[in-house]
Parts: structure tokens; sequence; C-alpha cells
């Protein structure tokens, strides 16, 4: 039993179901990347993941027990989440917002132990922003914001780690920076994370296990290596494409069809 | 660049045995601290202001039993309530609004824009012109207006929680409605209660008494160390509900509570001194200004508002020779100007 799983769960808005019936397992020390076209219900699945959305039938389990029925900040202690969207508060500096990611380990009498100190410091070195400190967040770079929001993410210290598209809105050497990021806390803290990517080969190349899905369901799992498919390609984003060998890494490379051999597939 | 390095050098913790640690910011500890210092400051001036005019010295010495019995009557009976009212009713708008801006995410999203001002003063009219009731009567007016308006407010803003911009657009058409409302009732009103109304409408701390003294304190009593308790939760709640979620902050029932108490604050103050404008819109972001700290900085605009108010009512008392303004009038010219000025300072300054 893994540790963060779904368990057959309905997701829907309102009137509108997205998923039903949708079992997923999170495998432990795991890179997982999920990808699928939009709106195929992979951040609704992340949303349910992290107990932002409950499910109306089934269960998320956490180490074995429904996450929604666990407290609020005994969650955030195991599960952290780095959102699509946040907000930097105005006049807000680099260290100030990466210490609230020490928010579930404290208290109205515990507000800011020595740990604490620690554990922000090491957050802000390892994700390369120690020396921006004493900056404000909105004076920062794009890809240096987004290295804030993962320095506040590692901050909150939980082995489990949910990303929701952390590569949007930057460039391409700011994809790659974040991504290599997360590689290297995957390798090297030995966390679980959890990522929605849009970009197929950014997942091929640095996930260890893959989810993709298509409508509310996963249409198939593993190592990418095993499930980047031309086939699996044209079946879950309706595409025509040729797989080849990454020259870089050996992992599986998608280049789409040319535009007069691509008709659309039928799936 | 200076100034962020200010910011963080001045966050410092406070550690006990046993493990207890407090964060203290030491600037926003220090402008707290100047700022009571002000208003109690502003307090003994205007106890020892008016026809009888007393030397701060004989104020002091007189709230501690020393003074002659006529000093203890006028101290006591006649302004020493006058001016606890004006103190928490400051401290009360200062805390709601800093609540609703927070919460809103709008320096605009504060009561007396989003309506609940307004709602209070229909409460406050109904009573005064259909039932020609008496002070207490009024008061009670006010306080259900108040809550009632907050409560519409907060349902005809709730989708899948509250949010920001959704809160504002409701509670400026909120706002709009009963504004219509009062002009209506103020039209149907023979000229005595039209004119109590709008005097009611000004807001004024004028004869005060301990009868509004004791709810006022209750309410604060209870409800500011309450939002102040929850001010950890709401600072994360302002970097969006989902990274607030992923902290383990309870989000929608956090924000149900602070807004419950915010409306209760405004309605309680707006009961006993009449509408008082601009004090919940600037006493927020002036404390933010003060202090230079991120965050909803709730203590700091509590005793803003107190120090606002108090020293909004010594002008109104005192700058204009023999005709005595209402506080209200002096609280919109006074904050206004001032945060006008910071706005234009701070844009000259490069920051926002």
């Amino acid at each position: 039993m893994q540790r963060l799983t779904a368990d057959s769960v309905t997701l829907g808005y309102d009137q509108r179901i997205i998923a039903e019936n949708l079992s997923v397992e999170i495998p432990d020390n795991s890179f997982t990347v999920v990808v699928g076209p939009n709106a195929c219900g992979k951040s609704t699945l992340l949303r349910a993941l992290s107990r932002m959305l409950k499910p109306s039938a089934g269960d998320v389990l956490l180490d074995g027990r429904s996450i929604h029925r666990m407290p609020a900040k005994k969650v955030a202690r195991t599960l952290g989440l780095l959102p699509q969207s946040s907000i930097a508060p105005d006049g807000i500096t680099v260290a100030d917002l990466v210490s609230r990611g020490r928010y579930p380990h404290q208290g109205l009498l515990r507000q800011w132990s020595p740990e604490d100190e620690r554990i922000v410091k090491e957050s802000m070195e390892s994700t390369g922003v120690g020396e921006l400190a004493d900056r404000y967040v909105d004076e920062l770079s794009g890809g240096q914001r987004q290295r804030v929001w993962i320095a506040m993410a590692l901050a909150q210290q939980t082995p489990l780690l949910l990303l929701d598209e952390p590569t949007t809105y930057l460039d391409i050497q700011h994809q790659i920076d974040v991504l290599d990021l997360c590689a290297e806390l995957h390798e090297t803290q030995g966390r679980t994370l959890v990522a929605v990517l849009h970009d197929l080969n950014h997942a091929a190349r640095y996930a260890t296990h893959l989810i993709a899905m298509r409508e509310g369901v996963v249409v198939a799992e593993g190592a990418p290596g095993d499930v980047v498919t031309a086939q699996l390609v044209e079946e879950v984003f309706g595409m025509r494409c040729q797989v080849i060998e990454d020259p870089e890494t050996g992992t599986p490379l998608v280049v789409p069809a040319a535009r007069g051999k691509r008709t659309r597939a039928s799936v | 660049m200076k100034a962020a390095q200010d910011t963080t050098r001045t966050v410092r913790a406070v550690r006990t045995a046993g493990g207890l640690s407090f964060r203290v910011d030491a600037r926003a500890s220090a402008v707290i601290v100047l700022l009571v210092a002000a208003a109690v400051f502003a307090a003994v001036v205007l106890i020892g202001s008016g026809d009888y005019a007393m030397s701060p010295g004989q104020v002091v010495s007189t709230l501690f039993g020393d003074g002659t019995f006529q000093q203890e009557f006028i101290v006591t009976e006649l302004r020493l309530p006058r001016v606890l009212v004006g103190l928490l009713v400051g401290a009360a708008l200062g805390v709601g609004g800093a609540v609703f801006q927070s919460v809103s995410r709008n320096p605009l999203g504060s009561p007396d824009v989003l309506g609940f001002g307004q709602g209070s003063a229909v409460g406050a009219l109904i009573v005064i012109v259909l039932f020609h009731g008496g002070p207490t009567e009024v008061a009670a007016g006010a306080v259900v207006g108040g809550l009632l308006t907050g409560a519409a407010v907060y349902l005809l803003a709730w989708k899948r929680g509250v949010h920001g911009y959704r809160l504002v657009l409701v509670g400026i058409g909120a706002a709009a409605m009963l504004t219509a409302t009062t002009h209506y009732l103020i039209t149907k009103a023979n000229l005595v209660d039209a004119t109590r109304a709008v005097v009611w409408m000004t807001g004024s701390l004028d004869g005060r008494d301990w009868a509004q003294v004791w709810p006022l304190l209750a309410v604060c009593c209870v409800l500011i160390p309450l939002v102040l308790g929850h001010g950890r939760a709401l600072r994360m709640i302002e970097m969006g509900d989902d990274a607030a979620h992923a902290l383990g902050v309870r989000v929608e029932r956090t924000r149900l509570v602070l807004l419950s108490c915010a409306v209760l604050l405004v309605a309680v103050a707006t009961a006993a001194a009449g509408p008082i404008v601009f004090v919940s819109l600037s006493a927020p972001q002036v404390a933010r200004r003060l202090t230079r700290a991120s965050g909803p900085n709730l203590a700091a605009a509590a005793a803003t508002g107190a120090a606002l108010l108090l020293v909004a009512d010594w002008t109104a008392m005192n700058a204009f020779g023999d005709r005595q303004l209402p506080v209200g009038v002096v609280t919109g010219v006074l904050g206004g100007c001032y945060l006008l000025w910071l706005l234009v300072s701070e844009r000259r300054a490069g920051r926002i």
C-alpha cells in the first residue's frame, strides 16, 4: 500500500462530473508526473489528492486514512502543495514568504523555533534563493519567484509534495531550471513528488512514473520508457507523432508529425 | 532596498525555556506602543479640554482618584465615557477594516465602502423615522441593520467560498441600495426626526455616556482578541486560498469567523457613535505604512484607529473656535489627507 492513493473517487464541480470511479496510486519515493490534454482532469485529480476538492464518492487515503477526516494541520505536515496561482502579499520579502511554509508546524505559543529558522535557511539555500532573502518578492523575475514559492513548499518539510503546473508562464530556461530543481529534491532528499505538466517531453525526461489521463480516465501508467509510445500519444492527445530517443538522456522524445501527414486520429 | 533591509532586520524571535517561541517584529511593536501612547495622550488632553479646562496632570490625578468632587464628576461622568467610546470605536473600526481589506485583498474593501455603515444607518433610521425610538432602540436598530447587511452580503457573494472581487462588487451594490433607502427614509420623515437622522448619520461622540461604553467594551474585549488570535491564519489566506489550504488553514471557516467578528465590531461601533467614515478605510493602510510589515497588521490597525479617532475628535472640538464639528467630518478630512499624502510620497519613492 502506497502512502497516497485515490480509491475509486468521483470528482466534479457542482453538477459537472470530471472523473468517475478513478483510482490512482502514487508510488512512494517516485517523481510522478500526470499528463493529458486540457480538461482531462489532471489538475482536478491533484486538487483531490491535496484535499482541496472533496470527492463526491470514494476516498483519498493518506497513510491509509481518509484525508478529509484528518486535521488540516496534520495533513499539511505530511503533504505539501505548490498551487498554480499564489499571491505574494504586498511588500513581502523572500525570507518572510519562505518562513510562512512553517505554519503547519507552528502554534500560538510556538511561533518561531530555532528549527524553523534553520529549515527556512536550508530551504532557501537548496533552491538557490539564499542571496535574495532580503529582497522584495515583487522585484524578482518570474523564474526567481517560482523558486521562492518552491522554497516555501520545501520549508513545510513534507515527505510528499504536489506541484500543479510548476513551469507555467516560465521561459524554457527557467522551466528546465525548475524541473532540475524538482529532480534534485527527489534524488537527494528522497521526497515523493507529484507534478502536473503540460509538456510531454519534459514529463518523459524527468518523471520516474508517468500517469497519462484522458477524459477523467487513466489511460496508461508506468515508467516513461515503457509508456510513451506513438500509439499512446495518439490515443491520449489525438495527435500523430514519432517517438524517438532523446539524444541527451535516452528517454522518449515526442516529435509531432509534419502538418501534411497529421490527419486527426480516430480513437 | 534600504527599506527591505530594515524590515528583515527588525523581525526577532523571543524564546523562553520550555520551547515557547514568539515572532516579534521590533518595528511593528514599537509602532504599536507609540500609537497606544499617542492615543492615551490624546485621551488625557481630550478629558482636560472643554468649558472647564484641566491640565493633563490634573486629569491624571483625578483619574487616580485624587481630584476634587467637581473634577471627579466632570471626568468620570461626562468626559471619560466619551473618550472611552472614542477609543473603542476607533479600535473596532480599525480592526474591522483590516480584516475586510485583507479578506477582500483590496484596500477599498473596507466596511464603509461595502455597505455595513449604510446598513447600520438604515437600521437606525427605520427606528428613528418609523418608530420614533429612543437612543437605545436606535443603537439596537443600527446593530441589527449592520448584521443583516453582513449576512446578506456574505450569502450573495458566496460561490464555493467568498472571494475578493465578488465581495467588493456585491458590497458596493448593497451600499448603493442602502444609501438610496436612507434618502427615502429621510424624505418620509418629519422635520424633527429628519434632523435627528442627519445628526446620527454624521457620526459623533457628543453626549456619549457609560450606557454606550459597557456594551462596546464587552464586545471589543471578546472579539478583538478572537480576531488577533486568527491573525496568523489570515496572513496565510493573503497568499491565496490554495496556498493557505496547502499550509493547513481551514480557509472558509477562518474567513467566516473573522468576517462575523468584523461585521459585529463595526455594527456595535456604528451603533455607539454613528457611521464615522474613513477610519476603517484609512487606519489599516496607515498602520501598514507605519509598521512596513506585510500581513493584515491587525493590532497596529486597532491602535491606529483609536489614535486617529481621538485626534480627530480633539480637532473637531478645538480647531474651529466655538463651532464644534461632529468627529465624522474630521475623520474624513484628516484620514483622507494623510492617506493621500502617504500615497503621493510613496509613489515618489518608487514604491506603490
